[in-house]
């Protein structure tokens, strides 16, 4: 049996972890939100400036949850409903016509949704198991099923479960942490009990 | 040439997001890349498409950008002597 250690969720201005709310921002504007989180934390990664804001969040979401975590065999399964189509729209206006035909390399780099892990794994210096899957709605079935599969197999230590949602002004972000130990079971039924 | 300089320091800090970088923190002489300003292959790339939608210039061989991209000051002599707009 695995279970879920901790779960962060960041919605509706709001970090929460485990259920409890752990950070509100002062501001509804995802951008400066991301920011005042960024700084708050006290961080000193720059890169952060330049992602997009699906992987902003994702970077947020996994620095509350991989917070004092020692392990670098953790594995990242990430989803959502959009893949990367906010950044997507922004790199299609870009290029929306021939006069202003500008495209930004910057911009360009992050439509991609798998780039949330690439980032993830870069500042986490994680070189381990990872897939971001697409779905209408969060793939209970596939991730818990996909997770126990890395866990049994010792392909991982511990697993980050993702559903990371941000199209123009809607966003959620939910992550959870699958391991040996805790104080929640891994069964799917526990997974739809706290993915409100 | 001091007026284009400010110029680009003021760009170079907004297209690439240096939020932690003002511009009183990049001397003229500074490398931009390495142990400069730290920018990397993308920002580098950044800088070639502000070239062409600021200035009108459009590089032919995106090689010359090393030598361009090496400071502030040799990123604003080529802007000067080869700006169309």
């Amino acid at each position: 049996m695995y279970y879920i250690s901790k779960y962060i969720e960041i919605k509706e201005g709001c970090i929460y972890k485990n259920g409890e709310l752990e950070m509100q921002s002062s501001t509804s504007d995802f951008s400066d939100m991301m920011k005042e989180w960024y700084k708050s934390l006290h961080l000193s990664y720059p890169k952060f400036y330049k992602m997009d804001d699906l992987c902003k969040m994702a970077f947020i979401a996994s620095e509350r949850l991989l917070e004092g975590e020692t392990s670098k065999e953790i594995a990242l399964l990430f989803s959502n409903s959009e893949a990367s189509l906010d950044t997507d729209i922004k790199h299609q206006q870009s290029i929306q016509t021939t006069d202003a035909y500008f495209p930004s390399p910057a911009i360009f780099v992050y439509t991609l949704p798998n780039i949330t892990i690439g980032e993830v794994s870069i500042r986490h210096q994680l070189k381990t198991e990872s897939a971001f899957l697409v779905s209408d709605e969060y793939p209970i079935e596939e991730m818990h099923t996909y997770t126990e599969y890395l866990l049994q197999h010792k392909k991982a230590e511990k697993v980050v479960c993702a559903w990371i949602h941000k199209l123009e002004n809607s966003y959620h972000a939910f992550f959870y942490l699958v391991e040996n130990q805790g104080d929640l079971p891994h069964t799917k039924q526990i997974i739809n009990k706290i993915f409100i | 040439m001091e007026a284009l300089k400010q110029e680009l320091k003021e760009r170079i800090i907004d297209v690439l997001n240096l939020e932690d970088i003002e511009i009183i923190d990049i001397q003229d002489n500074d490398p931009l890349f390495g142990d400069g300003l730290g920018l990397d292959s993308i920002d580098a790339l950044e800088l070639i498409v502000l070239l062409d939608k600021e200035y009108g210039i459009k590089l032919a061989d995106p090689k010359q950008g090393k030598e361009i991209f090496q400071s502030i000051e040799t990123m604003a002599t080529f802007v000067a002597e080869n700006r169309t707009k």
